[in-house]
């Protein structure tokens, strides 16, 4: 059991290719934290730091109080689950289980002890005298959690270990690792680039861009006040809508526009608008859009009509519940809560609070 | 695979001739000749020859120099393969860690194969050399009493570095082959893991590069078995003594200096069973290739 805490730590890599850009943060003990962004903004170098597997460039890393800067991989008391499992495939899955124990010694029934109680908790028990190479990528996937659990580390580091799995094994293992973490209370840093993972994952989100920390919370204070425009299209599917408020179609709009001069974007989810059809009347707290519907999007419980506003504006979404009939072509108007939109200065993309 | 369609039907034959050709050739006809020779007894004249059924190869098999030929067949086969796989896989393991100019490391390492069997053998036997060698200089200073040519087990030794030498360099790119297919996750696994380099090595790297150790274990038993007359040739001829003649170099020996036609056929038939034994094996292990993940 122990903190992880991060203060300014980069890593700048031989080519000269500054992949993080000084990142200060700290996971309390025992939470889980998910670090999400886009491929190539550094989630994996700086997890790869935290393992011990790449040197630090600036800053420190502590586990559990201790700093780790200098510590090799196997004494840093973490255990890793990597993308491509990294099952040793010439042992079985038991000797996969034992392997780190075994190198630091662990009595003979201890590891035995273990063994058992991981092979339970992961339903492994009858795959244990299999190589990694008979089986299932979601059973090595619990392979994979099994080794990192016999070790009992005083943290879980996770390099976004579903992303070899399909769709419906997916959310099956995410609801499986988020139990096995609450149940051990096991400190996890946990890295993937799909925003529901972390979502759904995480006490503690991290929203990294470009090698910075773009923001961190709770995944609904993140959800509801994302800090910039990055933040604010990253997390959330589909994506927030976005009107420019000198760009077209934005007149409706100017009564929004936040104090001070800068220039101003706009941005209002898909799910807190309605369209207004079969003469839905409007609220007095609501705005008015004008949209000419380009496509509608089905997913079954409900659709996305998609459409451009005021017919050169930027493209808006809606989420409609249901089937929608519209068809391209098609006027239709939206409503949205006068409160439910947020405001980004658009150069600098941070978000702007109404005093 | 689809089959590939020609519009003409003697193309592919005619295509297909000059392989077969050389194969005939070269293959086929000496084979058959040797099978034939290896039953039959010629005089030192070459006036007379007689069918003398298999007492040619019963005659080779209760041989003692033969015997003793196979032995030193065997010791020398096998030292020259590891001497040839130890320093080529700890050349490939250091070319992994390599960060700069990894690409001409390879390639000086790859350039001692394109010297041809002879010219290696002279290149060691100049340097080792009791008269006129640098390095046999070097190690008389050091009190070694170094004579190759009248020391049996020196000359072997010499033969055995200067046959292993070359192969070096082809056993160091299939290791860093071998090497480079293990995902650096699973050495990273086992880092976290909490074992050491050596550890790492012995329990990870070593067990998974096993199916290319042992291919290369075949080739270059075949190579140290049939391709190094060259190398003997050139550094000891066999000697001091016969103690460097292998069965390639005896057939040699026995044939045209000797002049016994029918013992050195059935002696090189022999060698014909080893080798067909050997690919045989070999073939086998490349269809079975050891498949892990
Ligand atoms: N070993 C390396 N050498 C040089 N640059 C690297 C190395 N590994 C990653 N990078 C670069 O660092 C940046 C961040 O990479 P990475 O941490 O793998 O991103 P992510 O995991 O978020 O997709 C990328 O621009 C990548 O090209
Ligand atoms: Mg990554």
């Amino acid at each position: 059991m122990a903190a992880i805490e991060l203060s300014e730590v980069r890593k700048v890599y031989a080519g000269g290719v500054e992949a993080v850009k000084g990142v200060s943060l700290t996971i309390p003990d025992g939470a889980f934290c998910v670090l999400v962004g886009p491929s190539g903004c550094g989630k994996s170098t700086l997890l790869r730091m935290v393992a011990g597997l790449e040197s630090i460039s600036g800053g420190t890393v502590r586990i559990g109080g201790r700093v780790v800067n200098d510590l090799e991989p196997a004494s840093r008391d973490i255990a890793m689950v990597f993308q491509n499992y990294a099952l040793y495939p010439h042992m079985t899955v038991r000797q996969n289980l034992e392997y780190g124990l075994k190198n630091r010694r662990t009595p003979k029934e201890e590891i035995a002890r273990r063994v058992e109680e991981a092979a339970r908790i992961l339903e492994i028990g009858q795959y244990l005298d299999r190589r990694p190479g008979q089986l299932s990528g979601g059973q090595r996937q619990r392979v994979a959690m099994g080794r990192a659990i016999v070790r009992e580390p005083a943290a879980f580091l996770f390099d976004e270990p579903l992303s070899n799995l399909d769709a419906k094994l997916r959310v099956t293992m995410r609801a499986e690792i988020r139990r096995l973490q609450r149940r051990l209370k096991t400190t996890s840093l946990y890295v993937t680039h799909d925003q529901l993972e972390a979502m759904t994952l995480a006490d503690q989100l991290v929203v990294l861009n470009a090698g910075r920390i773009e923001q961190a919370g709770s995944p609904m204070a993140i959800y509801e006040k994302p800090a910039s425009l990055f933040v604010a299209t990253f997390i959330g599917s589909p994506a927030m809508n976005l009107v420019p408020l000198d760009g077209p179609g934005a007149s409706p709009l100017a009564t929004l526009a936040g104090p001070g001069k800068a220039k101003q974007t706009l941005g209002i989810r898909p799910e807190h608008m309605r369209l207004l059809e079969g003469g839905a009347g409007v609220r007095a707290d609501e705005i008015v859009l004008d949209l000419s519907v380009s496509g509608v999007e089905v997913v079954g419980a409900e659709s996305y009509v998609t459409g451009r506003l005021a017919n050169s504006g930027p493209e808006i979404a809606v989420r409609v519940p249901g089937y929608s009939h519209l068809e391209p072509g098609a006027s239709v108007k939206a409503a949205a809560p006068l409160g439910a939109f947020h405001r980004f200065d658009a150069e600098s993309g941070r978000r702007l609070e109404l005093a | 695979m689809p089959k590939a369609a020609f519009p003409n039907k003697i193309l592919p034959y005619l295509l297909l001739a000059p392989q077969v050709l050389v194969t005939l050739v070269f293959f086929y006809w000496p084979a058959s000749q040797a099978l034939y020779q290896s039953v039959l007894k010629e005089d030192a004249f070459g006036l007379k020859t007689e069918f003398v059924g298999l007492s040619n190869f019963s005659a080779i098999l209760s041989n003692p120099n033969y015997l003793s030929s196979l032995q030193t067949t065997l010791i020398f086969s096998v030292s020259t393969a590891l001497l040839a796989m130890a320093p080529a896989l700890l050349l490939a393991t250091a070319a992994e860690k390599v960060v700069r100019g990894k690409g001409f490391y390879r390639t000086l390492m790859i350039w001692p194969y394109a010297v041809a069997p002879a010219v290696a053998g002279l290149l060691w036997l100049f340097m080792f050399n009791p008269t006129m060698g640098t390095f046999a200089y070097m190690l008389r200073a050091y009190g070694v009493a170094w004579d190759p040519l009248l020391k049996g087990d020196q000359a072997m030794l010499l033969v055995v570095v200067a046959a292993a030498w070359k192969q070096i360099s082809y056993n160091f790119l299939f290791f860093v082959a071998a090497l480079q297919s293990i995902p650096r996750s699973l050495v990273e696994a086992a880092a976290i893991d909490g074992a050491g380099s050596t550890k790492r090595f012995w329990t990870i790297v070593f067990p998974l590069i096993a199916p290319t150790s042992f291919f290369l274990l075949v080739v270059n038993t075949v190579y140290a078995f049939f391709d190094t007359f060259g190398i003997i040739d050139a550094v000891t001829a066999g000697g001091p003594a016969r103690a460097t003649e292998t069965l390639v170099y005896k057939v040699y020996i026995d044939g045209f200096v000797n002049l016994d036609l029918g013992g050195s056929a059935a002696q090189s038939v022999i060698l014909m069973a080893i080798v067909i034994a050997l690919t045989a094996i070999q073939f086998r292990y490349v269809e079975r290739k050891v498949h892990y993940a």
